[in-house]
């Protein structure tokens, strides 16, 4: 399993002040999976996302990412790694139409250099071209197609968890963080979101998704991690979650 | 008549020369929301070179070189650019009104620096002489004026045009996405600090460019050209005409500087000789006015952002 292992957290702590928000944490995710990162609130799950994702420095561990070490690269070097993440409330840039919310994402764009757009218009133009292209598939895909030239700022939450989604595969990475994905989303988007979760998984994308809605992790999710007090409390298949007295006692109670 | 239009091409040469720096102040704040508050520094080392550059050599000055003109212009932009990469990588990990202290702080510190370095400023005399290359080229006063007004809407149309590519593009909305939401911009894979350094010093050599034209114009450079109220009337134009545009940055610095003109007119004739030395803060008061009920009715300006950013994503 190790040597497929996409993501390798090794020993991750943060701790702010005298408070250890994670505590050791060390998992392999496999290449391929949608895994599920569950926990009562508090549990330092977000810090975890921030803390691999590079928002914030880890004090101790490592983050291997295709067994190359990611932790403290700023968090632009992260994404161009291959890692990207969502957001548990969602950063729309507002102001921005949906459009160019997802334009804005490739890496590398020649346009990116503003020398270029003086002096290599016409592969600045050949290559917005080619964003946009794929923008609007990926637009549609994400089911945002009828407010495309919309004002980010203008869509509802469900929309909004969408656009994240949207953006975070404009950039085709090799694992995707999606933090809370469905909460606030309405059932019919929903299922629309899981849907497409389990599309992109299935060509091949890797996901690690932190969710509350049991029935959302526990119909695509595998492996589970439960963390609690910033600790990793359970590593397996979403069955053996059900029945882990720890897991039980900690957060699931007693679900159906 | 002829006075007239004396008048209204003095008027537009200065109003334009206040354009280029909103368009420079404009790239910063209305695009990459970075709050420069020390624009007249920026103008103010853009000066100084083109009068040390192109002016004529001084007693204990350091100057003589007698540059061409547009040798002038390129050396206050690149003057200023230094001066700006030196200011952003000590600042630009401030944020809003803590990058404001501090720009502000530092263009007071490059006013007291032309007051009182007088080998290179000549102190609180200036520099003299500074040539106007349209002296050379045209006779009689109107004649000359008009064409340094010609000249100078050559540069405003070139800086506009150059300004204009660079916005509608995907590097203009790497700026927008930073200046909205800098954390999710850099988890998308960009680099605020790359970004906001490109801006702040390109935007800052825009606003040395306009210092040059200015001196050139007036054919004079003193410390007391450039006071922070200089900074104040710069950030109103681009208030009012409409931040994240570049031509509301434009139309903001005639009406701005079109009110503060007639203002001091008025101010001239209307009020009482014995009050007459506070027409200077008359003005002032007017200006903020101007400021905050811009602010109040019309919080985006005269003519508002758009919202596509890139040219190529336009249905």
């Amino acid at each position: 399993m190790a040597a497929d292992a996409l993501l390798q957290l090794r020993g991750v702590t943060k701790r702010f002040g005298g408070f250890t928000a994670v505590d050791a944490i060390s998992f392999d995710l496999p290449r391929g999976v949608i895994g599920g990162l569950i926990g009562p609130n508090g549990a330092g799950k977000t810090t975890l996302f921030n803390t691999v994702a590079g928002l914030t420095r880890l004090d101790e561990g490592e983050v291997l990412l295709d067994a190359a070490p990611i932790q403290n690269l700023p968090p632009h070097r992260i994404f161009a790694e291959g890692l990207s993440r969502t957001f548990q409330i969602p950063r729309p840039f507002p102001e921005m139409s949906v459009l160019e919310n997802v334009m804005l994402v490739p890496l590398g764009q020649s346009g990116e250099r503003f020398w270029n757009n003086w002096l290599r218009s016409a592969t600045v133009a050949r290559e917005e071209r080619a964003a946009r292209a794929r923008a609007d598939e990926i637009i549609d895909f994400c089911r945002l197609a009828s407010v495309r030239n919309d004002q980010a700022g203008t869509l509802s939450g469900g929309q909004l968890k969408l656009l994240e989604l949207a953006r975070v595969l404009m950039a085709d990475p090799k694992i995707i963080l999606l933090d809370e994905p469905a909460a606030g989303v309405n059932p019919s988007l929903m299922l629309t979101l899981v849907d497409q979760i389990k599309a992109l998984n299935r060509r091949g994308h890797t996901f690690l998704i932190i969710e509350h809605n049991m029935d959302v992790v526990m119909s695509i999710c595998d492996p589970i991690f439960v963390m609690a007090q910033g600790r990793l409390l359970y590593e397996g298949d979403s069955a053996g979650a059900r029945r882990d007295p720890a897991v039980l006692d900690a957060y699931l109670g007693d679900l159906p | 008549m002829i006075g007239l239009v004396s008048y209204i091409v003095f008027f537009l040469i200065l109003s334009l020369i206040f354009g280029i720096a909103v368009l420079g102040l404009n790239l910063q704040w209305g695009f990459t929301g970075l709050f420069n508050a020390g624009v007249a520094g920026f103008t103010a080392i853009g000066a100084y070179t083109m009068a040390i550059l192109t002016g004529p050599a001084r007693d204990a000055v350091l100057g003589g070189f007698e540059l061409p003109f547009v040798v002038g212009l390129i050396g206050a932009m690149m003057a200023s650019g230094i001066g700006a990469v030196i200011v952003g990588l000590a600042t630009l990990k401030l944020r809003h009104e803590y990058l404001a202290v501090a720009t502000f702080g530092i263009a007071v510190t490059i006013q007291l620096v032309c007051l009182n370095w007088e080998y290179l400023t000549g102190g609180t005399l200036g520099l003299i002489g500074i040539p106007n290359p349209s002296k050379a080229w045209a006779d009689g006063p109107l004649a000359q004026n008009a064409l340094y007004l010609l000249v100078v809407l050559v540069v405003v149309g070139l800086t506009f045009a150059a300004l204009e590519r660079i916005v509608k593009s995907p590097w203009g909305r790497m700026l927008k996405a930073i200046r909205e939401d800098d954390i999710a911009a850099a988890s998308l894979g960009k680099s605020p600090e790359r970004v906001r350094l490109e801006a702040f010093v390109l935007g800052c050599m825009i606003m040395g460019l306009s210092g040059a034209l200015y001196v050139s114009f007036i054919g004079y450079v003193s410390p007391w050209d450039f006071l922070p109220i200089v900074t104040f009337q710069i950030w109103t134009m681009l208030i009012v005409g409409g931040s994240a545009n570049n031509r509301g940055a434009l139309l903001g610095a005639l009406i701005v500087w079109g009110v503060w003109t007639m203002s001091g007119f008025v101010i001239s004739r209307v009020v009482p000789s014995e009050i007459q030395a506070q027409g200077g803060a008359m003005q002032a008061v007017l200006i903020g006015l101007i400021l905050v009920v811009t602010l109040l009715i019309r919080p985006r300006g005269l003519i508002g952002e758009e919202l596509h950013v890139s040219r190529h994503a336009r249905s």
